[in-house]
């Protein structure tokens, strides 16, 4: 109740506190700028509260163990299909990220099905998907969510066709892993919305100085950066804006949540659609950390084919949307 | 009686070490606490998501921070 309350009054909230409150004129690039953050980072706040909240609660049907019971044995189309949907509701952490790869693998999920899993789990990612819902409506957030799946799918299909079992260190396949792992009771829905709750105290508290972060550059470019500056250079007509997005992506690293304020200020200076998908895709998608702890169970060649391919698939979705928008 | 804490290090996976301890010093019992970091022994224990918790060979939780309830009741039972 008091959510919705607060999300109601927001604009009305932001206005008199750039213009009234702070006494700031109306049209100058300092006002736009600080109405820019005064409205987006309260709402952009209760949004990520509510939904990672939710996401907590769905989340909590999911365990790695059953998602491996599903995956194990499936052949690989269909398997390549359902890890990358399993990846966006399973839990996931990249620390996590190693067991998960050596308890999939041992337990006979095919290489190229568990990497359509480790594609898409931190790829299509909840706070992003609703972030982009709240800020650029339903049709951006369904586009994100079919091309993350759609990547994860091909690239893991692709990494089984090309038979890299040969890259993954020798000692993954010969470990032989103790029982089913841990059987829990069924949840009741007490525990259910307290690991809600504590999801989100967890995500919230860790992720919000990124979140704010991110809507001051918004709120930078939104009041200094001028009109069609961002055209130039990430617009339509610059063939080499997606690959450059793509390349300066990859080593970045930043929360969902952070990027998103950014994207939104690009977007609306004139920056395509497709370029900066691509660019939030790679900083998200793939990430220098993940890579290193990857690197424990993988040899180099397989990381560099497992970056390769990802980034080829955000290249294409990034040009496809240039052309189709 | 022998307590494991699974987890590389991350922030969840020192949180967990910190509630088992606790707990165990509550309870005023002395068992051997583990914290094993190896991703080998990870997945030998069929460790699958960290943190993970086994006593005695047997894994309690996995993928989640325990509450101390939890931990009590597992020391507790056995």
């Amino acid at each position: 109740m008091l959510w919705v309350g607060l999300y109601a009054v927001l604009q009305r909230l932001a206005v008199w506190l750039t213009y009234g409150a702070a006494g700031l004129e109306r049209g100058t690039r300092l006002a736009s700028a600080v109405e820019f953050f005064v409205f987006e980072a309260p709402k952009v706040l209760l949004l990520l509260v509510l939904v990672v909240f939710g996401v907590g609660i769905v989340r909590s049907f999911f365990t790695p163990e059953r998602t491996r019971r599903v995956l194990a044995g499936r052949s690989e189309s269909v398997g390549n299909v359902l890890a990358a949907l399993l990846g966006i509701v399973t839990p996931f952490c990249s620390c996590s990220a190693v067991p998960l790869f050596i308890g999939f693998v041992t337990a006979g999920v095919p290489l190229g099905v568990t990497f359509s899993f480790l594609v898409s789990a931190p790829m299509v990612n909840e706070v992003a998907l609703v972030l982009l819902f709240g800020l650029f409506g339903w049709k951006v957030a369904a586009i994100y969510a079919s091309t993350g799946v759609l990547i994860a799918v091909v690239s893991g299909w692709t990494i089984g066709r090309l038979r890299l079992e040969r890259y993954v260190e020798d000692w993954v396949f010969t470990t032989r892993p103790a029982g089913a792992g841990v059987v829990e009771a069924p949840l009741d829905w007490a525990t259910r919305i307290e690991a809600g709750w504590q999801a989100m105290s967890e995500i919230v508290s860790k992720v919000w100085p990124y979140v704010l972060a991110g809507i001051a550059v918004g709120a930078a470019i939104h009041g200094y950066v001028p009109e069609n500056f961002m055209a130039s250079i990430m617009g339509k007509s610059a063939w080499w804006s997606v690959p450059l997005a793509v390349v300066i992506g990859i080593p970045m690293y930043s929360n969902a949540a952070g990027i998103i304020p950014v994207v939104q200020a690009l977007l609306g200076k004139g920056a395509a659609l497709g370029t900066v998908l691509a660019f939030m895709m790679a900083v998200i998608g793939l990430s220098l950390p993940e890579t290193i702890i990857l690197r424990r169970v993988l040899k180099p060649t397989l990381i560099a084919v497992f970056v390769g391919v990802v980034g080829t698939g955000i290249l294409i979705v990034g040009y496809l949307f240039n052309v189709l928008f | 009686m022998k307590i494991v804490v699974y987890g590389p290090g991350c922030a969840r996976c020192h949180e967990t070490e910190r509630v088992v301890r606790h707990v165990v010093e509550q309870l005023g019992l002395s068992p051997e606490v583990q914290k094993v970091t190896d991703f080998r022994a990870m997945a030998e224990a069929g460790v699958v998501a960290t943190p993970a918790v086994s006593i005695d060979g047997v894994l309690k939780i996995a993928g989640r921070i325990p509450k101390s309830d939890e931990v009590r009741e597992w020391l507790t039972a056995s």
